[in-house]
């Protein structure tokens, strides 16, 4: 017979219908991350670089020797700095604004718009909006500084040039790039609390304080733990912010391990040595990335 | 425990009256609440009884200051609150719900709104104590909600508004959620509680049993108004208007059209075989034509229509059990209603009206 028959067969088959839906899924997984991955791993053991044609192993001597330099140490210091900080500054300003998204006003609309804006649009070209804006010559928030007379014609800031301005910047821009995420899965966590336990809570006699401290973030602590983590995760594996504003500079101020990773690996053609960075934060992301999914899995059951 | 009871109605925060004063709530083009004025007594039970969508919750929300009126004033101990925050109004409320927190022990979620007025420490324990001990619940009080029963939530949920001690307790349908066994026990305690502590309660309801079985008075609302205010016998005995008649009792009052201005009404229960009326007092007698029969176990009820007087409108007749003569359907039956059960109403407006000979 034709292959009509034997296809509508192999549709109706509840277990290979299955292996068929889910096979696109794991091959894009197989060969976009895992295999870059798996060859990371490799490349972090050995000796190789751009252009080796070989490939020799020499245990940890990347990771050692990756160690020992100050601009490692830098890099490793600013990854915990940059990614504390932002999302410390995304979770906090993530609920104050879910919590007024949840409230009833005029232009609502406009307002969820506007901060959903980041993360509609293209990364890099925010980015890049940020870059003129934050520029040396041309900002134009020196500029609207200045027009209200705030700072004089020869104290502008070089918002990416200076090393402590440089690092806000670049968790500035890091943070309103991801804060309509969480502010979207923190709505929904407020969402999901019954109006009756505010209702209960504003006739018990709570002021706003202790409402919100103990009835309403203990409620969706679940969830923002699971925000909380999800972003931690991107903030230290991320480096499109960076790599656009400063490339880790100025002398390695906002240098990351992921940029540094880029910059060694591939800019630098040393393989072997960018691997090494790159990998070195396995181990703790893995750890978070556990704890997130048991996190998941607890808020789901109860 | 009789100490902190005595304390409830010595020093605590008293009893108070409610009164509502042409109150109305508009949400957009929908009147909620259209013009309700009720004044309670001290102590009373009031149930607020309707329909869904009488506006008897929003009533009660208004009361404890959850919404705001569109007109009209509240006042709680005869001052008027409309002003007032819930927490400030000296009430406590149920919800249908419960509304436990769901991440507190018990005793964390009595002790909440203690620790939100302030109350001194040490005092906590001795108040959770006291209102657990007034529901046998002392020994939950470890456990969180999730691992109560529906039973025991309500309990927790009532600890907790009775634990600080309020002037009005305001409760929104808090036995709906339990099953039916538990909803008569539940009823019973709930009655016995509220004689002992005497605060005056506001019950809102769309169970007439529960209405007819724990109010002092009841108030029948429908459409955003209060179609009738009285003691349970005066709205089921003597309804002020059709709609009143027709929704309390089950099955409801008999009504048909006994003239062209006029309609007449029977409970079913008064409209029995003619031999079995004791005689006493003045009979309508009336043809009954038997359409379907059921058995209900302590009654019967007997589907069917008039004949003679009345011809073609559709009654149902309430037998109790002691009535053991066989009827079925199909066939006709000589029935009675003693003169005395009638009740007449103005068939425009649906107003009672005076008693007139049919």
């Amino acid at each position: 017979m034709s292959a009509r028959p034997a296809m509508a067969a192999l549709l109706d088959s509840p277990r290979w219908l299955g292996v068929l839906m889910i096979a696109p899924a794991v091959l894009y997984i197989v060969l976009v991350v895992g295999l870059p991955f798996v060859l990371a791993i490799l490349y972090a053991f050995s000796g190789v670089t751009m252009g080796s044609r070989t490939i020799e192993f020499v245990g940890f001597k990347n990771f050692i020797s990756v160690l020992e330099t100050t601009k490692f140490q830098t890099s490793l210091r600013n990854t915990f700095v940059f990614a504390l900080v932002a999302q410390v500054l995304v979770m906090v300003l993530g609920t104050v604004l879910a919590m007024a998204l949840l409230k009833d006003f005029r232009g609502k609309w406009l307002v969820r718009l506007l901060i959903l804006l980041p993360w509609v649009a293209p990364i890099s070209l925010g980015t890049i909006g940020w870059l003129w804006i934050l520029d040396s010559t041309y900002s134009v928030i020196n500029w609207t500084l200045e027009a209200l007379g705030l700072i004089g014609a020869d104290g502008w800031f070089m918002w990416l040039g200076v090393p402590y301005l440089a690092m806000g910047s670049v968790i500035t821009i890091h943070v309103w790039r991801i804060l309509p995420l969480a502010t979207v899965i923190l709505l929904a966590g407020l969402t999901s609390i019954p109006h009756d336990i505010h209702d209960a809570a504003q006739v018990d006699g709570a002021s706003f304080w202790r409402h919100l401290f103990q009835i309403t973030l203990p409620l969706i602590r679940p969830i923002m733990l699971v925000a909380g983590l999800f972003g931690l995760v991107f903030a230290f594996t991320d480096m499109i912010v960076i790599f656009v504003l400063t490339r880790g500079g100025p002398y390695d101020t906002t240098q990351v391990l992921a940029s540094l990773a880029f910059f060694t690996g591939i800019q630098a053609g040393d393989l072997a040595e960018g691997a090494a960075i790159a990998l070195f934060l396995f181990p703790l992301l893995l750890a978070v990335a556990v704890a997130f999914l048991r996190v998941a899995r607890r808020a789901e059951v109860t | 425990m009789q100490a902190h009871l005595r304390q409830v109605e010595g020093e605590g925060a008293g009893i108070a009256t409610v009164e509502s004063r042409n109150v109305r709530k508009r949400f957009g083009e929908v009147r909620a609440v259209d013009g309700v004025d009720l004044v309670t007594r001290e102590g009373e039970f009031l149930v607020l009884l309707g329909p869904s969508g009488c506006g008897k919750t929003t009533l009660l929300r208004m009361i404890a200051g959850l919404e705001q009126p569109s007109s009209g004033e509240i006042l709680i101990g005869g001052q008027v609150v409309n002003d007032l925050p819930p927490r400030a109004r000296k009430i406590a409320m149920v919800f249908q719900s419960y509304a436990l927190y769901p991440h507190m022990t018990v005793f964390k979620n009595i002790a909440f709104p203690l620790k939100a007025q302030g109350v001194a420490k040490e005092e906590i324990p001795k108040k959770v104590a006291w209102a657990t001990g007034l529901f046998g619940i002392g020994h939950l009080l470890e456990r969180k909600p999730r691992q109560l029963s529906g039973g025991e939530r309500q309990r927790v949920a009532l600890a907790r508004a009775v634990v600080r001690e309020p002037a009005v307790f305001l409760l929104d349908e808090p036995l709906s959620n339990l099953d039916a066994q538990l909803r008569t026990s539940a009823r019973d305690e709930l009655q016995q509680f509220q004689r002992r502590i005497g605060i005056t309660t506001i019950y809102v309801t769309h169970d007439q049993i529960e209405a007819m079985g724990l109010g002092d008075r009841i108030a029948v609302m429908q459409g955003g108004r209060v179609r009738q205010l009285g003691t349970p016998a005066e709205v089921y005995g003597e309804p002020a208007d059709t709609f009143v008649a027709g929704f309390l009792g089950s099955p409801p009052m008999n009504i048909v059209e006994a003239a062209a201005d006029r309609l007449v009404g029977f409970r079913p229960e008064h409209f029995l075989p003619r031999e079995v009326h004791d005689g006493s007092g003045a009979l309508v007698a009336l043809g009954f034509r038997v359409t379907r029969v059921e058995y209900l176990g302590a009654d019967r009820l007997l589907y069917g229509v008039l004949e003679d007087k009345f011809p073609g409108a559709k009654v149902i007749a309430r037998l109790p059990s002691t009535v053991t003569l066989p009827y079925e359907g199909g066939r006709r039956y000589e029935f009675a209603v003693p003169e005395k059960e009638l009740r007449f109403f103005d068939r425009t407006s649906g107003l009672r009206t005076v008693s007139r000979p049919v």
